[in-house]
């Protein structure tokens, strides 16, 4: 919690004052305060990296590439995973308390940007006195957060792991996020963004936009393998609108589990965020720019199947940092489970983000992990 | 200190390789293009602390080298080298890829641009193996050192060295120093000079060390 008397100055002019970030931590700072990793999330994640989530109860997010003796072993680095600016799991968002109304902020929230949700995250290690990060890392809209903390705060990142992102929200990005934005304006029960106050749950609209931007995350491939045009539990066509299809009632699924764990405002507020995003245009229009000078050691990582951040969009990154001489590893994975696969279980990632992690470790100074014999 | 060839604790290294770290200066910036498993650029790291970067085209030998540590990019000469400024790096070395690209004589000009030094290490088409196969078979020679059938080889712009030696002069680059290596991986003319036109009979592969010509040279 940042008191009123140290606000935080957004982008869009305005100043966050109180303001809390709500964080997760494992493993050991070192006395050195040299083996830090920030871990910064996606879209609809949190901070519950690791530990089991409160809401929903299940596992971790990212429990395949953050525990003892897992590629980012937390025998051997202190991992921190904030909750973004806007998100709401605890940092301040939409849900919190307007101090100037004492109801919660809903639209009166200030639109913010993943610059903003950096500096918020600039603060908690100033806080910590963490002063330079061994690495930032992260995927998607986490992805993002590591560009502008390597553009911005070059200084404090040691190495740099931007995964299944992009430099910018492309149009198709935008498009599909004013969808949902669109779906939940129009469900009656949003109020105008006032439901909190009037006791009402926009349920039907956030599950809509839930629903369509899940398909972005998946692949046609993946999809196509696990649902096919399987009927579910029945043996014929019901010619009538019910969930005949699996892939149907997989979707109804995720649309009304993810209203339970997430607020509607927060939703629109985070994917403004991300239609804001352009890094080049924080730099002249010269993405390069970004990282003129950069001393960081960067890994970008794309994979075959994801059409929301495709290869392509990863592989301007590497182009940006390549025209500044930028030490930077880049590795296109091969999956096809579309953009989701940066959350999965994938051999070939994991050994790669263990080889760039541990040989940047070493070259740190950062003792490795104490073996367990 | 630097392995030689009859150091035996490191037989492994191509003797190509060990000729260029033999040729590349301790702690250069250096940047190997098609750099395969990541073999030349450990041995550089290892042998003369170079900051090292590599480019290669298969996606599996980049996973590799990034998973072992190394700073490699998945990318291919004819592309991706335009996004590199000038004189990023002290050596730009092209190692038994050159015949693969598709325009030698443009990715050997961005070598130059992006590097004051290029080296260049190729298979010799002018090997008197290769003559003769043809000579007698009247087929595409295909050799030990060239085990690929024409319809299936990946390259694409085989060359003697005689024929390289002209792309150099094309470029307007120098050649500070060009090795032949015969089939059993010694170097040609250790103790008498030899002329060109044995090196390009006798040659297997070829190195070449070359860098910009300045105004004047």
């Amino acid at each position: 919690m940042f008191p009123a008397s140290e606000p935080l100055a957004l982008d869009c002019g305005q100043q966050l004052a109180p303001f809390t970030v709500a964080y997760e931590t494992a493993g050991t700072l070192n006395a050195a305060k040299s083996n830090a990793i920030l871990i910064c999330h996606a879209l609809t994640m949190d901070q519950y990296f690791l530990r089991t989530h409160p809401v929903t109860e299940k596992p971790g997010w990212w429990l395949d590439m953050i525990g003892p003796g897992k590629p980012i072993d937390t025998d051997r680095f202190f991992v921190i995973c904030p909750n973004i600016l806007g998100g709401c799991m605890g940092s301040t968002g939409p849900l919190s308390i307007n101090p100037a109304t004492n109801e919660p902020y809903g639209l009166d929230f200030p639109v913010i940007t993943i610059r903003d949700m950096v500096r918020a995250q600039v603060r908690l290690m100033d806080h910590l006195g963490i002063g330079q990060l061994f690495a930032v890392m992260g995927g998607s809209m986490g992805g993002m957060q590591v560009l502008e903390w390597a553009a911005h705060f070059g200084e404090r990142v040691y190495c740099a792991i931007p995964i299944a992102t992009a430099a910018w929200h492309s149009a198709q990005n935008i498009a599909f996020h004013e969808v949902g934005r669109q779906a939940v304006m129009a469900d009656p029960d949003w109020a105008q963004g006032r439901y909190l106050q009037e006791q009402r749950v926009p349920r039907r609209g956030l599950a809509v936009a839930r629903m369509a931007a899940h398909i972005t995350y998946l692949s046609e491939t993946a999809l196509h393998a696990k649902f096919g045009r399987n009927l579910q539990d029945r043996a014929d066509r019901t010619f009538s609108f019910n969930a005949d299809f699996q892939v149907e009632s997989y979707l109804r699924h995720q649309g009304s589990t993810f209203v339970d764990r997430f607020d509607a405002n927060s939703y629109l507020y985070i994917t403004r965020a991300m239609d804001y995003f352009d890094l080049a245009g924080e730099f002249d229009g010269v993405l390069a720019n970004a990282f003129r000078g950069t001393k960081t050691r960067f890994c970008v990582v794309s994979f075959t199947s994801d059409w929301l951040y495709p290869t392509h969009e990863n592989r301007k990154i590497v182009q940006a940092l390549n025209a500044v001489a930028a030490n930077v590893s880049f590795v296109e994975i091969e999956s096809d489970k579309g953009h989701d696969a940066f959350l999965l279980e994938e051999p070939i990632f994991f050994k790669t983000i263990a080889g760039f992690i541990n040989s940047a470790a070493a070259r740190r100074g950062i003792a490795p992990a104490r073996s367990a014999a | 200190m630097l392995a030689r060839q009859d150091d035996h604790t490191i037989a492994p290294h191509r003797v190509d390789h060990l000729l260029i770290a033999e040729l590349v200066r301790p702690d250069a910036r250096v940047l190997d293009v098609g750099c395969g498993d990541g073999a030349l650029l450990q041995l550089l790291a290892d042998s003369k602390n170079v900051d090292g970067r590599g480019v290669e085209i298969e996606r599996d030998r980049v996973n590799a080298c990034v998973g072992r540590g190394l700073s490699v990019i998945q990318g291919d000469a004819d592309q991706d080298l335009d996004a590199y400024p000038d004189d990023a790096f002290d050596y730009a070395i092209l190692s038994l890829t050159i015949q693969a690209t598709r325009n030698p004589k443009k990715v050997l000009t961005n070598l130059l641009r992006i590097s004051r030094r290029a080296i260049v290490s190729f298979p010799n088409f002018g090997h008197w193996k290769v003559r003769v196969r043809l000579l007698t078979t009247g087929r595409m020679p295909v050799t030990e050192h060239l085990p690929d059938t024409w319809y299936d080889t990946p390259n694409a712009h085989l060359c003697t060295i005689k024929d390289f030696a002209d792309l150099c002069r094309q470029v307007d680059s120098k050649v500070e120093r060009a090795v032949a290596f015969n089939a059993s991986g010694q170097q040609l003319g250790t103790w008498v000079r030899l002329p060109l036109t044995i090196h390009n009979l006798l040659g297997e592969k070829a190195v070449f060390l070359l860098s910009r010509r300045a105004a004047g040279d």
